[in-house]
């Protein structure tokens, strides 16, 4: 009786030696990641050292300088109606009169062409399907309350449950989410971060999430991708976050320390050097 | 024979609709005030109303100059606002997303516009009435030939904005999402804008060049104060515009100062009482809150 193999998963994203050239800087290289539905990504690294860029080439806004990426089968860029995608430090203009609920249905349809007719869900079949949608996702994300208040009135960690809700709209495969959780509080971090979990493991949506501090969901991670100036290493968070790889990829003595309650703290990592302007390119 | 006021309203209205031209005026009035809401209404979304300005500003030198040649200046007018826009949408900017208030750029250029329309006025002998019909609108001897023109530009618009509004929304809102989603966020600012130069041109012939902002600007903000589904504020920006532009229009019918001080005095008005009963009604409700702990 021959051995049970493996069933051949298509790898959702997968990664070989890729790399990542910005002018004449190299912001990363030999980043070899496979990663398949379901699991929950962690990239990190210091400021500035290109964790937004790696986002940018798995969407396809961004070229690699060498070796070779495909996302969900294809060359990136291909499939992101099936990737949603919660860009950085995003907040509304506190005038900005639309409210939360539109903001959701734009991740559903707002790439398609026309207008949306007003009362179109009292006859047509798809807006009522698609209203539904709507608050279902809305109820996903626990934000019912406030979701017909004007986007630019509401707190932080109420902005982005509502702006993962409008990524998840178009039920899709990929979830990108660039610091999602940088500008809020613990409560909200932590309460984020099991919101995020709790998707990626009911509806098998794979999570990439960039991260300054691993902690609030190093609990969730199946795997980590840690990038320092000009290198990157991708694994367990065992294997990765450790003393000995760190001080590898950063080439300088890194210590990661375990507190008592669990958590990791890296000591001695140096900051990336400053890129200029990088913080503005949208 | 001198228009003269009565009690009476719909005897008002009626004899205001006597005259071919003015029935013509109130067409065209309509006509500019749906335009100007739909296209305002996005252009107050995106912040853009100083770009607003600046492409019906831009417009005058344009108007005055095709009459110095012996141009329709009506041609003049939307030369110069179509160029503008593309020049607006197509320079990059070197930072933030798509026209920000660069305001010293764009207040010497407003400044230079003005001058210039102004050395095309005294060059073709001063018609300083003219200038002062370009500048703060007029209503009268609006032909057939001319509605006919607004409204087959303002359909043209109208039309466009339709198809592109819900990307357009989405890329309003939220530019980064939508890039990633696939909308075309660059060609549709420059779009935008060349809807928003033509709406300008629009809304200059009957409030002059100076006064677009009680068309373009203020219903918008208005409708926007009172609710925030968009459908609705849609809604109620059009119909605003089109109350303040008939009710001026009548006003002015009857007056001898020119249409565009009752555009938009009437305008303001309507905001000014609106924010107020905004403020006063979230006043309430606080202290109904309060009183309720």
């Amino acid at each position: 009786m021959p051995a049970v193999s493996r069933p051949q998963i298509d790898a959702v994203i997968e990664l070989r030696a890729a790399a990542v050239r910005l002018g004449e800087r190299t912001l990363w290289s030999g980043l070899d990641l496979t990663v398949s539905a379901g699991e929950f990504v962690a990239v990190l690294g210091p400021n500035g050292v290109g964790k937004s860029t790696l986002v940018k080439a798995l969407l396809g806004l961004q070229s690699l300088s060498a070796g070779s990426i495909s996302v969900l089968g294809g060359a990136p860029g291909t499939a992101n109606e099936k990737i949603g995608y919660l860009p950085q430090r995003r907040s509304f203009d506190p005038d900005l009169r639309i409210r939360g609920v539109d903001v959701v249905r734009l991740g559903l349809d707002g790439n398609r062409w026309g207008i949306p007719l007003p009362a179109a869900h009292r006859y047509n079949r798809r807006a009522r399907a698609a209203a539904a949608r709507v608050e279902e996702v809305i109820d996903l994300v626990d934000a019912q309350a406030y979701a017909g208040r004007p986007v630019g009135q509401l707190s932080g960690g109420e902005q982005q449950r509502l702006l993962i809700a409008q990524a998840l709209a178009s039920r899709p495969r990929l979830l990108l989410l660039d610091e999602p959780l940088d500008s809020l509080d613990l409560p909200n971090q932590s309460a984020i971060a099991a919101l995020i979990a709790r998707i990626c493991a009911r509806d098998e949506v794979t999570v990439v999430m960039v991260a300054h501090d691993v902690n609030p969901i190093l609990g969730y991670l199946n795997r980590v991708v840690y990038i320092a100036a000009g290198g990157a290493a991708a694994g367990t968070p065992g294997q990765v976050i450790t003393s000995d790889t760190l001080s590898r990829l950063y080439g300088t003595q890194v210590e990661v320390l375990t507190t008592s309650d669990g958590r990791l703290v890296v000591v001695g990592q140096p900051e990336a050097p400053a890129l200029h302007g990088s913080r503005h390119i949208s | 024979m001198v228009p003269q006021l009565t009690w009476n309203l719909i005897e008002d209205v009626r004899q205001a609709l006597v005259f071919p031209f003015m029935v013509n005026a109130f067409r065209a009035g309509a006509i500019v005030a749906v335009l100007s809401g739909l296209v305002g209404w996005f252009m107050v979304l995106r912040r853009q109303s100083f770009a607003g300005h600046t492409l019906a500003v831009v417009g005058f030198p344009g108007a005055a100059g095709a009459t110095l040649i012996g141009v329709s200046a009506t041609y003049g007018l939307f030369a110069f606002a179509l160029v503008a826009a593309l020049l607006i949408g197509l320079v990059p900017s070197t930072r933030g997303r798509g026209y920000s208030e660069e305001s010293a750029v764009t207040g010497s250029i407003q400044a230079f516009a003005l001058a210039t329309g102004f050395l095309f006025v005294s060059l073709y002998g001063g018609f300083l009435s003219g200038a002062n019909a370009l500048l703060f609108g007029s209503f009268l001897g609006i032909t057939a030939g001319q509605v006919r023109t607004l409204l087959a530009v303002a359909v043209v618009a109208v039309v466009a904005l339709a198809v592109i509004a819900r990307p357009l929304l989405f890329a309003s809102v939220d530019p980064d999402v939508a890039r990633a989603r696939g909308v075309p966020v660059r060609a549709l600012s420059v779009g935008f804008l060349l809807l928003l130069g033509s709406a300008a041109a629009e809304v200059s012939q009957i409030t002059g060049t100076l006064l677009v902002f009680a068309l373009l600007v203020v219903p918008a903000a208005t409708a926007q104060m009172w609710t925030t589904g968009p459908a609705r504020s849609v809604v109620i920006t059009v119909a605003l515009g089109v109350t303040v532009t008939w009710l001026s229009l009548l006003i002015a019918y009857y007056s001898p100062y020119p249409i565009g001080f009752f555009l938009t005095t009437v305008a303001f008005a309507i905001y000014l009482l609106s924010a107020f009963l905004r403020h006063t009604a979230r006043r309430a409700h606080s202290r109904s809150v309060v009183g309720a702990r």
